[in-house]
């Protein structure tokens, strides 16, 4: 059965590591250079390319190693020849889940650790950053494109594949579910999932005159919101302002209008360098800034559990594969 | 010792029943046609028989087993589907490789003399083979496998008149080369009369009747005399159809014993007749539900 799997999957599986390779050399020219360096601003390409392959990788492993290799038997008939020799369905399915599986994982796993190691200067100097003028590898797009977690989308990209085929019994139409649902989930996961795994941290900081890192408001004046300085390589959360009794505000009250300069009103501006000062007298009225994070160094942690999600994930879908195999036909 | 015992077998999809109260018992050796109109239940007996399906409601045993219980039982069990699928991408040399690494008693030089015989290209893409090739191919691989029993689904339904006596004919050598028992489908009697010896008809997923080939021919009469009523003929002589002109009575019975009645002329009927007789008159009132012997 492993000869007929590999024979069946050695197109894609090639194709796919020949992709990698190229991407391989690209960063390994490329990847040296950046060591030692502040500046990446000429990088901007390679680095969001980066990014999107770690994305496409999984969506490439569920649509065209996936699907095909279960829906096309399926759709042309082949299954009953197969599953009419000395072979039974469980081991059919058992020997493409497993070949395929640990290929995912193989090719995601070599990616990532090329990616990790080549964009290690960049994550690095955002790691330093408390502002948000980069993107740190805790930042949602970044943390599923680095470490561990890549390894589990791709299992779970291919078994998700596989069993899609399975329940559709069409090619092109598995291909396009599997598709939308895997986006689904890449999106759920940082949005609904990955910042409650481990409960955030809450800081409520104090204003002072250096803390205020940015303030926006409408043209009428009014002040709808500042952040302060955020914790370095953190993945923030909420940065807001609460009341004295804990409840965020927004907008601030409007004894703080005066602090930034008003172009629509005909109020003088406030004396340059003055704002943060002006802005502090919210601490005297008890305003706090209320900061939810998950920290840095909760990075390996949380990549484990999201692993341990997606690999959970696959094992539901290859048991649930599995059941509806049975009644297939 | 029976390869096929199906007891009261029946299969729904969705609210439609394909093949109601199936009972049926093949022996050994033999080569059965399974015969009935398209829709009548004949790929969803197959199916189920190859374990390819469940059955909704009775039991199945093939050749002593489960149907598509293991490895065990479908090494015992060939299969060829209506489509006679093959994988588009693989070459014929391939689809050899395939078959010996995954059956345990594959006979590589049968499957290759096969192969030489028809003529396929080894090196050929199966995906580029004609209709008949592909059957033959399909059923190169189902017979290499020696199994014991070989169920084949409309295994001629493809082919052109020509290839398809030359398929009965190499498929009647490999039966007696190799004592594999056979059941096959068709919904054309011309092509089982060639090579079976027992007959089932399959009619609106229910079995209506079955038998050895000689006894029912031997068995069924076509009689023909002036106007009676078919109620008043002797009980053992069963009522397939009955036509009646102002005259005329004409009715097809099938009875073991020698007709009698002087009035009747009576005549033999050709297996095709004996079949369709069966295919047009579904709804008779005696049941004609029989054991294979």
């Amino acid at each position: 059965m492993t000869w007929l799997t590999w024979r069946q999957f050695r197109v894609p599986a090639l194709s796919v590591f020949a992709g990698l390779v190229v991407i391989g050399v690209v960063l390994g020219i490329t990847g040296p250079e950046l060591v030692g360096r502040t500046d990446f601003s000429d990088q901007d390409v390679v680095y969001g390319g980066t990014i999107l392959v770690m994305y496409l990788l999984p969506a490439v492993v569920g649509v065209f190693w996936g699907v095909p290799l279960v829906a096309r038997e399926l759709e042309s008939g082949t299954h009953s020849l197969v599953w009419n020799q000395t072979v039974t369905r469980r081991r059919w399915l058992g020997t493409k889940l497993g070949v395929g599986v640990l290929a995912a994982m193989l090719a995601a796993g070599l990616l990532s650790l090329a990616v990790t190691w080549w964009a290690s200067p960049i994550d690095a100097m955002a790691n330093q950053a408390t502002d948000r003028g980069m993107l740190n590898r805790m930042s949602p797009v970044v943390f599923a494109a680095r470490g561990i977690v890549p390894i589990g989308n791709a299992a779970f990209a291919f078994v998700l594949g596989v069993a899609v085929g399975i329940v559709l019994r069409r090619t092109v139409a598995a291909m396009a579910v599997t598709l939308v649902v895997l986006a689904a989930v890449l999106l759920a996961m940082p949005l609904l999932a990955r910042p409650y795994v481990l409960p955030a941290l809450d800081d409520n900081i104090a204003f002072t005159d250096s803390n205020i890192v940015g303030i926006r408001g409408n043209d009428k004046g009014v002040i709808e919101s500042v952040r302060v300085r955020e914790p370095a390589g953190a993945w923030v959360l909420t940065n807001e302002t609460i009341d004295p009794s804990g409840n965020a505000v927004s907008p601030l009250p409007d004894f703080v209008e005066g602090c930034v300069p008003q172009p629509g009103r005909n109020v003088p501006p406030p004396p340059s360098g003055s704002v943060g000062g002006c802005m502090a007298q919210l601490g005297e009225h008890g305003y706090r800034q209320h900061v939810a994070y998950q920290p840095g160094y909760r990075f390996w942690p949380l990549q484990w559990i999201e692993l341990a999600i997606f690999l959970a994930l696959s094992t539901l879908l290859t048991w649930f594969s599995f059941r509806r195999l049975r009644h297939l036909s | 010792m029976t390869v096929l015992d199906a007891q009261g077998l029946g299969k729904r999809y969705k609210r439609m029943w394909a093949l109601t109260g199936c009972t049926l018992e093949i022996e050994p050796g033999h080569v059965t046609g399974l015969v009935g109109p398209n829709g009548a239940g004949k790929s969803t007996l197959l199916n189920i028989a190859s374990g390819m399906l469940e059955p909704t409601t009775g039991t199945i045993e093939v050749c002593g087993g489960v149907p598509g219980s293991g490895p065990a039982q479908l090494a015992k069990v060939g299969y060829v589907a209506q489509s006679a699928p093959v994988y588009s991408g693989l070459s014929v040399e391939d689809h050899l490789r395939l078959g010996a690494r995954l059956n345990p008693g594959w006979d590589d030089e049968l499957a290759h003399r096969r192969i030489e015989r028809i003529g396929l290209n080894p090196k050929q893409h199966a995906g580029k083979l004609s209709g008949g090739q592909r059957a033959q191919l399909a059923l190169t691989l189902g017979i290499a496998k020696r199994p014991e029993l070989l169920l084949l689904d409309e295994p001629v339904a493809a082919l052109d008149p020509l290839a398809r006596r030359e398929f009965l004919q190499d498929l009647m050598a490999a039966v007696a080369e190799h004592g594999v028992s056979v059941v096959l489908s068709s919904h054309l009697v011309a092509d089982l009369e060639r090579v079976c010896d027992q007959l089932i008809v399959l009619v609106d997923s229910q079995v209506r009747i079955a038998g050895d080939v000689e006894d029912l021919l031997a068995t069924h009469h076509r009689l023909t005399g002036p106007r009676r009523d078919v109620d008043s003929l002797p009980g053992d002589q069963h009522v397939i159809s009955a036509h009646h002109t102002d005259r005329q009575t004409t009715v097809v019975v099938r009875t073991e014993a020698p007709i009698l009645d002087p009035v009747w002329t009576v005549a033999g009927l050709t297996l095709e007749d004996v079949v369709l007789e069966y295919m047009s008159n579904p709804a008779t009132a005696r049941p004609a539900l029989e054991v294979l012997r």
